[in-house]
């Protein structure tokens, strides 16, 4: 009687990108060699293939790159009027959604993650982001800052791996429409977007100099934090390097925001529309294979419908489809890289280690690349490592909790705060439960949700500071006005 | 009712309202993530020939005559008259009298082996009288029909008279005993929510359904990617508790390939592939047909058809 | 020697440009007592139909996210650009002045175009707000579009005057008819030629070429309309007397440009919801 329904490939072309042999730096408004001849590889995850070499940015090549910065400051940026700002981002924007297929397909071959959600989430989300921080261009004394606010000046920025131009556009797009110039290094190991992004800069004829994109390693963002010439730094990635930041910026005293590590609490009640809050779980963790700062890697599951829960999770996980990013039906990509996937590993295994019980879904993994299967632990309690480290990976920790006071200790037991979801039907307890949770950011029947209005941001050790909607501006802008 | 229920008023109410809630927005959500699915070559030949021998070809106007199904049961026994290989449907859907119309048409060309199902009930409204009711499903069966799809009264269930709209399906059932399948058709566009929906689903399988069915095909929203999402949680759910299957039609609103295979997705991914049939799974369509059928021509052939090339029922 | 195909100015209400229904059409003259064009002369039944459609707009558009009709205005402001031109023929034809100074009013309405349309997604988070009331109650405020807004048009300065009155109240999620300059409202219709081509919802903007001083009292009475926006016209006392029938929100602007304008077509709502498990 069944009729099994298996889908055939849908692979979505590659060819809609030419990727270059190699890449240089983007300074200036040029693309130009960097100092040493060092270059990095940057590869397929999915396939391990090299898609491209690019260039290793040295303390030679920062300082070029911040020179240029400030001298676009001076010389054209703070001299272009407010409303020409926004249009330089509005171009921006338009033309991100032009050729938005071309980043889509080389966002999913340089960071592995499905073309289903580079395609729908990822690139929409930059193009928005631009185009939604055009408009406070001009409209910066409206914003709550003081009738005349002003831009720090040039601004050091780095970005993770996960979000490539995503991360990109939540940092570039306040930057510039708040006045500012910059220079950004991509992550080690997806470089491609960012540029990309360095050809619609020209094609937008952004003034030289605005943007800077400089490719490298750890070396190259320590190069940029400690250069002496920048007036602030933004940084997303880990908590560990978050912190050495803040060391190295202490003496100089200059402002950062600094987005960092989470270990968000998905919190189930019994009273939850269930096959919604199975489908926000399962997106709290699986979504971009778990590579998300804000992910919901720890299920908080109200006792008496642990079971049933667990049933209905377990079943829709085995619906998840692993494999080629490139695949428009594929929900799991690959994991970044080697080094990620180690560290998934290691984590993982202490899981079982400290007697937790651990479910993967049944999945056939390529043989080529690196990939982890989706898991859950359960049994685990606030004493394991699964639930106190940031795994970044597609590894969900369940643990349970008896009454909503119960929940929200568990909750709050970690020294992160970036995100929490609370699954309830009952308007009244989500807004204590809201009230209750230290995390910057909370979704109530809901997960995983972005936008450039919304502001987003970590307590405590998951950061400083706020991106995106009018708060997101403060990180950019200095107060100002008659009396300033 | 399979221990469930103990068939009071009382029973039946605190059965269906301690369902979980569904929540709009992510419901809305999952089923348009389904909706992204690609369905390409082998699975897409599949999924067409599949969504045909699924389709309950319906004609229900006032303007009906015994020539208009005389063609609907020629197109239903053969869809493409240039080729054999496309499957029959899956049944022909018309009003009460004509029943036995369709069925001697549709023995005539060959196709016994497809049911008549017919609308009953005072369809579309379900406004009349339990006798009438009862005696429109008489009728129906006592003409050839072999499946039943019978609207609920609505008004009763906004109104909160759920027990009332819980026995008239019993009755029906019981009229249909095993001469037919009962469907019963929510009319989820006038039910307006989905905790609704989820709601009359389980009433009507708990009353005896064998199949839920979204629409009269009258009324909009009818069959949308969400409504027929949250019907096949329902009848996923109710299997886990009692171990039966019920079937579901989505109909109204399914006009073209790319609809249709939305909903063979939808199917696959909630429910399971175990639905996949037309034992348990229908489409309510009539324009849907030829659709599909262009839609064949064009991966056996790599060109686009044209209307020229499907029959005008 | 070829002639060139010149255009019929019409009415453009609910997303098409019909003619006035009751056959009318005035003069138009240039700066010289040249014979430009005749526009239609809208009647109390073209501002009846319009009305009409806006009011049919409304719910789409003041539903549509904020974005959404942020991206709709930014491509609005795209089709303009691309008409620079023939927006400085036309004004230069009806008011005598130079191109140069006509491609600076051009250029200064897109520009002010553009600025409104980055309001949109941002309105609410300016005027809005959660308000800390003293007990378990999270209370939030918000702005929603009134509804339906009837707009004099700015006489003299004929698209930019146009831009600074509609440009807010559509950023707003409010629908419009709006009363073009009398003496030069060619560039209200080739306004409506870019709204026809811009992915805009039928309706959301009407716009109505005519005798002002013959709409503007039925703009006033007509019941289904909510607000006015009248800075184009003089001596309103009458207007408003008419408009207090079902309490329009009525506003005069001078030339002011600010998410004031915006916010004055708008009403805030207050929302309560206890907090407690």
């Amino acid at each position: 009687m069944t009729n099994s329904f298996e889908y055939a490939p849908a692979p979505e072309s590659r060819s809609v990108v030419k990727i270059e042999k190699d890449y240089d730096l983007f300074i200036g408004g040029k693309f130009v060699s960097a100092s040493s001849m060092k270059r990095l590889a940057t590869i397929n995850p999915a396939t391990e293939e090299i898609l491209s070499k690019v260039a290793l940015a040295d303390s030679k090549d920062v300082d070029r790159a911040v020179r240029a910065a400030r001298a676009a400051l001076n010389k054209s940026w703070a001299r272009t009027k407010p409303k020409e700002r926004a249009k330089y981002l509005y171009r921006i924007a338009r033309i991100l959604q032009e050729r938005a297929r071309e980043f889509a397909v080389l966002e999913s071959l340089d960071n592995g993650k499905p073309i289903r959600e580079s395609r729908d989430v990822d690139i929409p989300l930059a193009a928005a982001h631009f185009f939604y921080h055009a408009g406070w261009a001009d409209k910066l004394e409206f914003a709550g800052f003081g009738n005349r606010p002003h831009p720090y000046g040039v601004v050091g920025q780095i970005i993770p791996w996960n979000f490539p131009l995503l991360m990109l556009s939540w940092k570039i797009a306040p930057a510039l429409a708040t006045g500012n110039t910059v220079v950004l290094k991509p992550a080690e190991t997806t470089p491609l977007t960012a540029l990309l992004f360095a050809e619609v800069c020209q094609q937008a004829g952004l003034p030289d100099g605005v943007v800077n994109i400089i490719t490298g390693d750890g070396t190259t963002g320590a190069a940029l934090i400690n250069h002496k010439d920048i007036d602030k730094v933004a940084f997303t990635g880990s908590t560990e390097v978050g912190k050495l930041i803040a060391r190295s910026i202490a003496e100089r005293g200059i402002p950062a925001t600094l987005e960092l590590g989470g270990k968000g609490a998905n919190v189930v009640f019994d009273d939850a529309p269930i096959d919604e809050a199975v489908e926000g779980i399962v997106n709290g963790i699986f979504f971009n294979q778990g590579h998300v700062c804000c992910a919901g890697s720890r299920l908080l599951l109200q006792e008496n419908i642990a079971d049933e829960f667990l049933i209905r999770l377990k079943d829709r996980m085995a619906k998840i489809r692993v494999g080629d990013p490139l695949d428009k039906n594929t929900d799991l990509g690959a994991i970044n890289s080697s080094t990620q996937l180690a560290k998934i590993r290691e984590i993982s295994d202490t899981g079982s280690k400290e007697g937790a019980t651990l479910w993967s879904a049944p999945c056939s993994l390529p043989s080529k690349g690196f990939w982890y299967p989706p898991t859950i632990f359960t049994g685990v309690t606030q004493a394991h490592r699964i639930a106190r480290e940031e795994i970044f990976g597609p590894v969900l920790s369940i643990l349970t909790f008896r009454t909503p006071q119960e929940a929200m200790e568990k909750a709050n037991n970690t020294p992160y705060g970036l995100s929490a979801g609370i699954w309830t039907e009952k308007g009244s307890k989500i807004l204590w439960a809201a009230q209750q949770l230290k995390a910057g950011v909370i979704w109530a029947n809901t997960f995983n949700k972005f936008d450039p209005a919304s502001p987003f941001g970590g307590y405590k050790e998951s950061g400083w500071g706020r991106e995106g909607g009018r708060h997101g501006l403060a990180a950019y802008l200095k107060t100002g006005g008659a009396n300033s | 009712m399979q221990g469930l229920i103990d068939g009071s008023e009382r029973s039946l109410l605190t059965f269906l309202e301690n369902l979980p809630g569904v929540d709009k927005v992510g419901a809305d959500s999952r089923a348009a993530m389904l909706g992204t699915r690609s369905i390409k070559t082998s699975s897409k030949a599949m999924a067409i020939d599949l969504a045909i021998s699924m389709i309950d070809l319906t004609t229900l106007e006032g303007a009906d005559t015994p020539g208009k199904v005389r063609s609907l049961a020629a197109k239903a026994v053969r869809p493409d008259p240039t080729d054999s290989s496309v499957p029959s449907v899956g049944a022909i859907c018309v009003y009460n009298d004509m029943v036995e119309i369709a069925r001697k048409y549709l023995d005539e060309f060959g196709g016994s082996h497809i049911p008549v199902a017919a609308v009953s009930t005072a369809f579309p409204s379900g406004r009349a009288s339990m006798a009438v009711k009862v005696q429109d499903t008489k009728d129906a069966i006592a003409a050839g029909a072999s499946e039943i799809d019978m609207v609920i009264d609505r008004g009763a269930f906004l109104s909160g008279r759920l027990i009332e709209v819980f026995e008239e399906i019993r009755e029906i059932k019981e009229v249909c005993s095993d001469s037919a399948h009962l469907k019963v058709i929510l009319e989820t566009g006038e039910l307006a929510t989905y905790d609704n929906v989820r709601r009359a689903s389980y009433l009507a399988m708990l009353a005896g359904a064998d199949f839920i069915k979204t629409s009269t095909g009258k009324v909009s929203p009818a069959a949308t990617p969400s409504v027929v999402l949250v019907m096949l949680e329902a009848v996923r759910d109710f299997y886990r508790l009692t171990g039966k299957r019920i079937g579901v039609k989505p109909a109204g609103g399914i006009r073209t390939t790319k609809d249709a295979i939305k909903q063979l997705v939808l199917v696959n991914e909630t429910a399971g592939s175990d639905w996949l049939n037309p034992k348990l799974f229908r489409i309510g369509a009539s324009a849907l047909l030829n659709d599909l059928l262009l839609q064949r021509m064009k991966l056996q052939t790599g060109h686009y058809s044209s209307s020229n090339y499907v029959t005008v029922d | 020697m070829r002639l060139d195909v010149k255009k019929t100015y019409k009415l453009f209400i609910g997303g098409a440009f019909p003619r006035s229904e009751s056959g009318r059409s005035y003069e138009i003259k240039n700066k010289r007592g040249a014979f430009i064009a005749n526009p239609a002369q809208a009647s109390r039944k073209d501002l009846r139909d319009a009305v009409l459609a806006a009011k049919n707009a409304h719910p789409g558009w003041s539903n549509a996210t904020a974005f959404n009709r942020g991206q709709i205005l930014y491509r609005i402001a795209e089709m303009l650009e691309g008409r620079t031109s023939q927006f400085v023929d036309e004004i230069v034809a009806t008011t005598g002045v130079t191109s140069s100074v006509a491609k600076q009013e051009v250029s200064a309405a897109i520009d002010l175009w553009v600025w409104y349309a980055g309001w949109c997604d941002k309105i609410t988070s300016v005027s809005g707000n959660n308000n800390p009331i003293a007990g378990p109650y999270y209370n939030f405020t918000i702005p929603e579009s009134l509804g339906v807004i009837g707009i004099i048009a700015e006489e003299k300065e004929s698209l930019l005057g146009l831009v600074r009155s509609l440009a807010p109240v559509i950023a707003g999620g409010n629908t419009s008819l709006l009363i073009a300059s009398q003496s030069r409202p060619l560039a209200a219709i080739t306004l409506a030629e870019v709204l026809a081509t811009s992915d805009l919802p039928a309706g959301v903007v009407n716009i109505l070429t005519g005798i002002k001083t013959e709409l503007a009292p039925w703009l006033a009475s007509h019941m289904e309309i909510d607000g006015l926006d009248l800075s184009g016209i003089d001596n309103i006392a009458e207007l408003r007397k008419s408009g207090a029938e079902n309490l329009k929100r009525i506003h005069s602007f001078e030339k002011h440009v600010s998410p004031e304008r915006i916010l004055s077509f708008m009403e805030f709502k207050t929302i309560w919801h206890p907090v407690g498990i």
